[in-house]
């Protein structure tokens, strides 16, 4: 009796050993750089790391699938290197000696890969599931693109700098006329003063606006000549 | 407002105005990505010989020819040349010819640089990435094959035909930036050197300022020293080859903006007894300066990029040979790699083959040299991704470049504007806002060719044909037409006039003798090499069964005639005007009746 008991003990680590190596049926390759994410932080792979690699598994099949069978013993670990990188398998404990479907299990990483990769401090990069590719991201994009915002900026500021030297020069321009013709008008009339009684030019006087007074028009010699 | 001469040209608010315009004219985009390319793959410090003799020989003494031109006959180009001979007039309206359509083309390379400026305000920037393509499964596939800075060069930017012949649409964004740029110049250029006179003080001290900046970052960088190094190893053995010569030659000339006719424009404003000979001194040697001192910060970046390159290959191979023997993370450092290699070779060769693994070489980063638009917007846009603070040195970098251009911008338009005030077609009526309204707004139509999908093919044409061969037989006839038709004698007596010194043997050497033989003997040297190939451009070619290395194609007949065209009008003002004053003679000897019009006797022409 006993003797059977540890046939069955050594045949069931021996039955799973054949489950997990590399390049079996549904077995997953993961490979780890944990030096080139955290540096100077980087933890050391051991035992204790392989045993949160096995709970994160059995989590992800547990959340994937809604059905709480999957132990962490179900998760089997083989080939650990330097590297470190592994292979990893799922048993179904439900049926006996096999493995769960390799796209069950993929399904279920993508679908927690966030979690997984949090819980070892890494990234897509730098914890990966050599046949599971990644997701890429789609590119944020803005509603309006930034360089029409920048363009916008720039156009007003030119065109405001070319509205104003345009201004300015028209305003100058009537300056500089309105100064010619001024001058102009004295030059013609250089020999002439005008002479101005209380604001008002001598010859509008003498046309339109004054009277003559007689009392003194008459005796024209007591004017002193201009 | 400013005060105009009795004569009503207006002038310089003061000398160093009048030299920054200069400078600013001179130093240009060529003084940072031509020069240190030249000086690259000419044999590094040597190149520097070829460079002082030619500025020595024919860079001084046509600058300090023309500015004297320009101060003495106090006239724009066309009106200038025509004050010296009738029928030396055909100079005046080569030149004239020669800046309307380098105008037109250089302003393309601004929106360019404004096109990057405004995109270097995001996050990540622009060239950094790949896009997705269409249904998001992996990256675009043209970016892919070849790089993301690539890829926003030629498919974001210019959309680029793979052939010249195949002249796609107008592309929307480069017409505004266009618009724009041309906006800008119309801004400073508004009123003449009123408006320019102040916008230089920034465009033309600006880039040193950043070149300063980026002097010391670059030199901070890793790499520089190797990129320094590479730059300036002297090796003598390359002066045997005469391509040095010639290349140091034309370089000097085109860096100087030479036979535009802006220099004349400029120094057309100064007021008469400006001392012009120290003046040409002064501008070319700052020119030079400049370029030396522009070549420090671009070969400390390109060192800190070809070092990137080359870590970045090593990395790779390293990831790939601890991937596959499961060795632990850092076991193979950069520095301990060939060791490695030369381990695994001997004990697992198979493996190490199978991995297909690139060979690493830095000098071979180092050599991949470029000129031009390339160094710009290709190579430096790379190198910029890798520094921190990305979006800030791109900023300066591209303001830089804006300024660079501008400045030489005013000179071009300078020429273009000044001469076309002195016509007597433009009536005095016209007001200069108008006028240069008009330039700008004419530039404008006929640049928006050059922002079709095959544009920049057209704007390499322009750039070999139309800003080379026809500025050195403009700058021949110059240097023969005062050494030999006004005489130098009389030149010189206006000269000292000026400046009151008697000229002093080394111009009158050169002027006479040396530099006319040197521009000849480089026009010949030119010409025979373009005739020696097939003019050939490489074109970007996504279904080239190469790709990304750019397809090599010959231009079609059709193209080829409008190159020659375009080398061939300016210079052929110069006998046709000479023709129709000799043809007007004639008659006017045949009639006797009428009185012939001395209309510029005179050396003292206003």
């Amino acid at each position: 009796m006993l003797r059977v008991l540890l046939l069955t003990f050594s045949v069931v680590p021996i039955a799973c050993a054949e489950l997990c190596k590399p390049d079996a049926q549904n077995a997953f390759k993961v490979r780890l750089s944990i030096k080139t994410a955290l540096g100077d932080n980087a933890y050391a792979w051991d035992a204790n790391e392989e045993y949160l690699f096995k709970a994160m598994m059995a989590f992800a099949m547990r959340r994937y699938s809604s059905k709480t069978t999957t132990q962490i013993s179900n998760v089997l670990l083989c080939n650990v290197t330097d590297r470190v990188s592994f292979w990893f398998v799922v048993t179904d404990s439900s049926k006996n000696m096999t493995t769960v479907p390799g796209s069950e299990v993929e399904a279920a990483i993508r679908m927690n890969r966030n979690r997984i990769n949090s819980a070892f401090l890494l990234s897509d990069k730098t914890l990966q599931f050599l046949k599971i590719s990644t997701t890429l991201a789609p590119p944020v994009e803005p509603s309006t693109p930034v360089w029409l915002i920048v363009f916008g900026v720039v156009l007003s500021l030119i065109v405001a700098g070319i509205v104003f030297l345009i201004v300015s020069g028209i305003q100058q321009r009537k300056r500089k006329n309105k100064e010619s013709t001024e001058r102009e008008n004295l030059e013609e009339k250089g020999e002439v003063t005008i002479t101005i009684e209380n604001g008002i030019p001598c010859e509008t006087l003498d046309l339109k606006a004054g009277h003559v007074n007689g009392v003194f028009a008459a005796d024209d010699e007591r004017f002193s000549s201009l | 407002p400013e005060v105009p001469k009795e004569d009503g040209r207006p002038k310089w608010d003061n000398k160093f105005q009048y030299i920054l315009s200069c400078i600013g004219f001179a130093v240009g985009l060529g003084n940072v990505w031509r020069f240190p390319y030249l000086c690259q793959i000419h044999g590094g410090g040597a190149f520097l010989i070829p460079y002082f003799i030619a500025l020595i020989f024919e860079g001084i003494p046509l600058l300090h020819l023309e500015l004297a031109l320009g101060q003495c006959l106090r006239k724009g180009s066309i009106g200038a040349w025509h004050a010296i001979s009738p029928y030396l007039g055909g100079v005046g309206v080569a030149s004239w010819m020669v800046s309307v359509l380098v105008s037109l083309y250089y302003n393309t390379v601004l929106t360019w640089v404004m096109w990057y400026f405004i995109n270097s305000f995001q996050e990540p920037l622009p060239w950094s990435i790949c896009p997705l393509n269409e249904n998001r499964t992996g990256l675009n596939e043209e970016c892919y094959e070849s790089t993301a800075v690539n890829y926003f060069w030629y498919r974001k930017t210019l959309n680029i035909t793979p052939d010249v012949t195949d002249s796609g649409t107008l592309q929307w964004w480069l017409v505004l930036c266009l618009a724009t740029c041309w906006a800008i110049v119309y801004l400073c250029t508004i009123r003449g050197i009123e408006t320019t006179g102040k916008a230089i003080y920034v465009t033309a001290l600006f880039p040193y300022l950043v070149l300063t900046a980026f002097l010391i970052h670059g030199l901070s960088l890793p790499g520089a020293a190797e990129g320094l190094a590479y730059l300036f190893t002297p090796n003598l053995g390359i002066l045997k080859n005469p391509r040095v010569w010639l290349d140091a030659a034309t370089q000097i000339f085109f860096s100087l903006s030479l036979a535009f006719g802006g220099l004349i424009a400029f120094s057309s404003y100064n007021p008469p007894n400006n001392d012009c000979e120290k003046d040409a001194v002064t501008v070319a040697v700052v020119n030079s300066i400049t370029s030396l001192y522009a070549s420090i910060p671009v070969f400390s970046v390109l060192g800190f990029k070809a070092i990137t390159g080359y870590w970045d290959c090593l990395d790779r191979n390293i990831i790939s040979i601890i991937n596959e023997f499961d060795l632990p993370e850092e076991s193979i450092t950069r520095q301990n790699y060939t060791d490695w290699i030369r381990f695994l070779n001997s004990s697992n060769s198979e493996k190490i083959a199978g991995l297909k693994l690139k060979s690493c070489d830095l000098q071979e980063f180092l050599d991949q040299s470029v000129s031009g638009s390339g160094l710009a917007f290709i190579v430096f846009t790379q190198a910029i991704i890798l520094m921190p603070g990305s979006q800030a040195w791109a900023i300066l970098f591209f303001t830089m470049l804006f300024s660079l251009g501008l400045s030489s911008m005013f000179g071009n338009i300078e020429g273009v504007f000044t001469p076309l005030l002195e016509l007597q077609i433009v009536s005095k009526s016209i007001p200069k806002e108008l006028l240069s309204g008009i330039i700008c707004l004419v530039c404008f139509l006929i640049a928006l060719c050059f922002t079709l999908g095959s544009g920049s093919y057209w704007i390499d044409i322009f750039d070999s044909y139309v800003g080379s061969l026809p500025l050195l037989v403009i700058a021949f006839f110059e240097v023969i037409g005062v050494a030999y038709v006004y005489k130098i004698k009389r030149f010189s007596k206006d000269v000292k006039r000026m400046t009151g010194r008697k000229l002093n043997l080394y111009w009158q050497l050169t002027w006479r003798f040396i530099s006319p033989l040197l521009l000849l003997i480089v026009f010949v040297a030119f010409v025979t090499l373009q005739i020696q190939k097939p003019p050939s451009y490489t074109a970007w070619n996504p279904k080239y069964e190469h790709f990304p290395m750019k397809e090599q194609k010959v231009y079609p007949q059709w193209v080829l005639a409008i190159c020659v065209l375009l080398a061939a009008l300016p210079c052929i003002f110069v006998p046709l005007v000479a023709l129709f004053h000799l043809i007007k003679r004639m008659c006017r000897s045949k009639d006797p009746s009428s009185v012939p019009p001395e209309a510029f006797s005179s050396q003292e022409a206003d």
